[in-house]
């Protein structure tokens, strides 16, 4: 009878723990964020947002690093996007199952698993073939696309074996080819669940710096790009730069433009994480 | 005509899947590429006998182990952070959470792995060491402690889904002839579920520390800079990772040593990953089968 009491109370002390836990990382993440606030709220203001880099903190903002992610992401979506799509169908829908599905499968996984770095070495090697595009937004981006590639796939796959194949089935039934039922049955039923995918892979591109600053990307850029071709900043490195810097305005400053990068990717995951209930209830 | 666009549209997609095959091999040539014109001037057992990591100083040296060991410890402290507290979240949210608690709570979680690195690092330098300071007083500005914790958070979502994952896998009948016994749940849990989804739990720690040691950002702001052979996680150390941002940043003139290096460096981050993703890979099949 005693052990059955003692047993009791361990379960209801690990429940504690497990709320503890749950709670841990997440408390932690808020004192972190309220930090950030605290210092870098005052300084977040319109100039803040408009004005160019400077070596003075007070007259230094972010204008040029934001032009520079926006950019980075639109020729992102550019590449990576159809690509992986495309991928995706042919390994839904068209791979023959064996021992090819299954190579090219298990190489998806583990390009997923490559650490980011490595890809901007790849995209550093690849561009010095092209001296002209050294440091440029079209080596940024293909970088990058390249990076986020896997995790498209994996998304886009998911969403299109999600569609039931009643569907399918009835687009066969009135003669339709393989493609048109791809085309006009298959994709705009999982088209939310390739778009969940498509803005959590991108939330991770606009929070990337390491690959950047390995493809040449500048800390700073006294000009906004105008073409693919030009030398950009982005905002995480323009945050990295800030963090290096000794003098205390640049701490508030780079507080501020990670308050800019938090509300970005925080809203990306938040549009995800809404498309995803939405699309849940759809099939169910 | 059908039939042709038809197949058109077919090898189209399928140039697309192959791109992923051609990436691959491109990571590989390019790393290797460099790699052997770097060992046709550093002998090889230098490099991992060496334990001074020197290129960018006029006295050379090439030695992996200083910059094997700051990725290791950081690695290490990361794992320390989120084993328990993502294996308990697991536990928790599989077993004892209601079902609204654990729908709600868990894109939650998942934030904490959308946070960008560069900012977890302003994290680990600004508030975090500062904070320790406080009660370890040996505590350098930089060090892979901090840089190490900030990281063991960022990666509690990746063992606590997968984690979860694995429990969820065990079978009902399990747990119900363990309460059938008059088991507590912990008990259930400690005797029955842990020990059936020990392979997926173990995917689980593979894939953070895989995660771990190809970080960058937090280590490159927060653990410092100086490669030094040590296992003491409160001097600054430096990761490979961090080593390729340094000499990224840098003015370092391309056909030179120094630029191969990053290359060597490179590879051997690329060659433990690849190793470490494919066991999990390799052990997540084969208990996917178990109770098929």
């Amino acid at each position: 009878m005693i052990s059955t009491k003692k047993n009791k109370i361990i379960d209801k002390l690990f429940q504690i723990l497990g709320i503890i836990s749950t709670f841990f990382g997440l408390l932690l993440l808020a004192v972190f964020i309220g930090f950030i606030l605290y210092q870098g709220l005052g300084r977040l203001n319109f100039d803040f947002i408009t004005a160019l880099p400077s070596r003075i903190p007070e007259r230094a903002g972010i204008y040029t690093a934001l032009a520079g992610s926006l950019w980075i992401l639109a020729l992102s979506i550019i590449f990576s996007v159809p690509l992986g799509i495309a991928a995706a169908i042919y390994l839904e829908e068209y791979i023959p199952e064996g021992k090819f599905s299954k190579f090219l499968e298990i190489n998806i996984s583990n390009l997923a698993g490559v650490p980011s770095i490595i890809y901007g070495l790849l995209g550093l090697q690849i561009f010095s073939m092209f001296p002209g595009l050294n440091g440029s937004l079209l080596a940024g981006a293909f970088t990058l696309s390249l990076l986020i590639l896997p995790i498209i796939i994996v998304a886009a796959r998911e969403a299109i074996r999600a569609v039931p194949s009643s569907i399918k089935d009835a687009a066969y039934a009135l003669g339709a080819t393989k493609w048109q039922t791809i085309r006009h049955q298959t994709l705009p039923a999982a088209f939310g669940g390739i778009m969940t995918g498509i803005i959590l892979a991108l939330s991770r591109a606009v929070g990337e710096a390491a690959p950047l600053i390995v493809v040449g990307a500048m800390a700073y850029v006294p000009f906004v790009p105008k073409s693919p071709i030009d030398q950009y900043s982005v905002l995480p490195i323009q945050i990295f730069n800030w963090i290096s810097r000794p003098q205390h305005g640049f701490v508030i400053n780079a507080a501020a433009g990670i308050i800019v990068l938090l509300v970005i990717t925080f809203s990306m995951n938040a549009l995800a994480v809404y498309l995803r209930n939405k699309n849940q209830k759809k099939f169910s | 005509m059908k039939k042709s666009s038809e197949k058109i549209i077919e090898k189209l997609l399928l140039s697309s899947a192959l791109f992923t095959i051609l990436t691959t091999l491109l990571i590989i040539a390019i790393l290797l590429f460099e790699t052997v014109k770097f060992f046709s001037e550093i002998s090889i057992i230098d490099f991992f006998t060496d334990t001074e990591w020197t290129p960018l100083f006029d006295d050379k040296h090439f030695g992996i182990l200083p910059l094997l060991s700051g990725t290791f410890l950081t690695s290490m402290v990361a794992t320390l952070i989120a084993l328990p507290v993502g294996l308990v979240i697991a536990i928790y949210l599989n077993e004892y959470s209601g079902n609204k608690f654990r729908k709600t709570i868990k894109p939650l979680l998942e934030l904490l792995a959308a946070v960008p690195t560069v900012i977890y690092g302003f994290f680990a330098l600004v508030i975090v060491t500062p904070f320790l300071q406080q009660f370890i007083p040996g505590l350098a500005g930089f060090s892979s402690l901090s840089a190490g914790i900030v990281m063991g958070i960022m990666i509690i979502p990746y063992v606590s889904s997968l984690s979860e994952d694995a429990l969820f896998a065990v079978p009902k009948s399990l747990r119900e002839a363990s309460y059938g016994m008059g088991a507590t749940k912990f008990q259930t849990v400690f005797k029955v579920t842990l020990p059936a989804a020990s392979s997926g739990v173990i995917v689980a720690v593979i894939l953070a520390i895989s995660r771990a040691i190809g970080e960058t950002m937090i280590v490159a702001i927060a653990a410092g800079q100086q490669p030094r052979l040590t296992l003491n996680p409160l001097v600054p150390v430096e990761t490979i990772t961090a080593y390729i941002v340094q000499v990224s940043l840098g003015d370092v003139p391309r056909e030179s040593l120094e630029y191969t290096t990053i290359f060597a460096a490179g590879i051997t981050l690329f060659i433990f990953t690849l190793i470490l993703n494919n066991i999990s890979f390799w052990l997540r099949n084969k208990f996917r089968e178990k109770y098929d």
